[in-house]
């Protein structure tokens, strides 16, 4: 059970889309002049400013949902850790350039699929937000798909590398694909998005390019859940931190 | 030098209709990526709808220190500038 009240259904599921695209979007935004080369850093930015643009969108509109008159940035900015719902894997830590590229691929493997079906949400702000944002998502994809497999398939260190972040972050990689009440009451009411559909996608996809990347794919054990519960790794409150201090500072601060 | 990815001279159409114009260069492994490099470093504000990329050692280039033969001697040439008709008002755009 939660130790903290929960939101109701279609709040909580708003704030899942949202603190995703915002806890990657600002892990990202880490990279920023510490790229490997020039072209790199650009395009992880890129990517980071895609994700944080999301994040307004979804942000804005759950706090229209909510009604108690929260705006993007104070849900952004004012809400503790356990009242994040992102999943375990976008917090995780960006290690080496391997790591960062494999948590972004297996993201985005989940992200593409999930945003194909919000197209088709009953509810027209998430399918016009899902349209807008479905766009980047296929080229983040793409550029996190061509990165495995240049890096899978490269040298003997950058397969080595690159087979050491799938295996590190693959007990994070079960969470996205797997409902709970939240993602079957969203999919019931027909907001939300059918996460059976996504796994199978999921799926096929990182098989595909697993494959062609020449990495081996990692059995299914133990799966670290709880992201979208509000129970996190360690890594969330230091990004918190780092995230929120000058709105906690000075509170309501503008420029 | 070995170790850097080669060098690629980068290309945009800013809207359909216009010529690509030589906006840069930046590194890359091979083609694809080139592409894809010189979308986020070169198109992050609007400013194309077609990419060309082609590797630098490609281009071949005239030499700085033939200029004088190769472009001196277009100076006294006025003749060859189409600046000796007269124009009637209503055309315009010439």
């Amino acid at each position: 059970m939660d130790a903290h009240p929960g939101f109701p259904p279609a709040l909580d599921y708003l704030l899942r889309l949202g603190d995703n695209a915002l806890i990657l979007g600002q892990r990202l935004g880490e990279w920023c002049g510490h790229g490997p080369v020039l072209e790199q850093d650009i395009a992880l930015t890129n990517v980071a400013l895609d994700l944080i643009g999301q994040a307004r969108s979804w942000l804005t509109y759950a706090g229209e949902l909510e009604g108690q008159g929260r705006d993007e940035d104070q849900l952004a900015f004012q809400r503790d850790a356990w009242d994040f719902r992102n999943l375990l894997l976008v917090e995780q830590p960006n290690g080496d350039f391997a790591h960062t590229i494999a948590r972004q691929f297996f993201f985005d493997a989940f992200h593409h699929p999930l945003l194909e079906q919000l197209l088709h949400s009953t509810d027209r702000q998430v399918a016009a937000i899902a349209e807008k944002a479905i766009k980047e998502a296929t080229y983040h994809l793409r550029y996190s798909s061509e990165w495995m497999i240049r890096l899978g398939d490269g040298t003997e260190e950058s397969h080595r590398r690159m087979q050491t972040a799938v295996d590190d972050l693959w007990m994070y990689t079960g969470e996205c694909c797997t409902p709970d009440e939240v993602d079957e009451a969203a999919h019931q009411s027909g907001m939300g998005a059918s996460l059976t559909a996504v796994r199978k996608s999921w799926e096929e996809r990182v098989k595909d390019i697993l494959d062609q990347a020449t990495l081996h794919r990692p059995e299914d054990d133990w799966m670290q859940s709880g992201g979208k519960q509000g129970r996190h790794t360690e890594h969330l409150g230091y990004i918190l931190a780092d995230m929120q201090f000058l709105q906690r500072a000075y509170p309501g601060m503008e420029w | 030098m070995k170790k850097n990815w080669p060098l690629w001279e980068v290309f945009i159409r800013s809207k359909s209709g216009l010529s690509h114009k030589h906006v840069g260069s930046l590194h890359a492994a091979d083609a694809e990526m080139a592409i894809e490099n010189a979308r986020d470093v070169y198109t992050r504000r609007n400013e194309g709808v077609s990419i060309w990329v082609v590797e630098s050692r490609h281009i071949t280039a005239s030499s700085p220190t033939d200029a004088d033969s190769l472009f001196d001697p277009a100076d006294d040439k006025v003749y060859r500038h189409p600046t000796f008709y007269d124009l009637p008002d209503e055309v315009k755009h010439i």
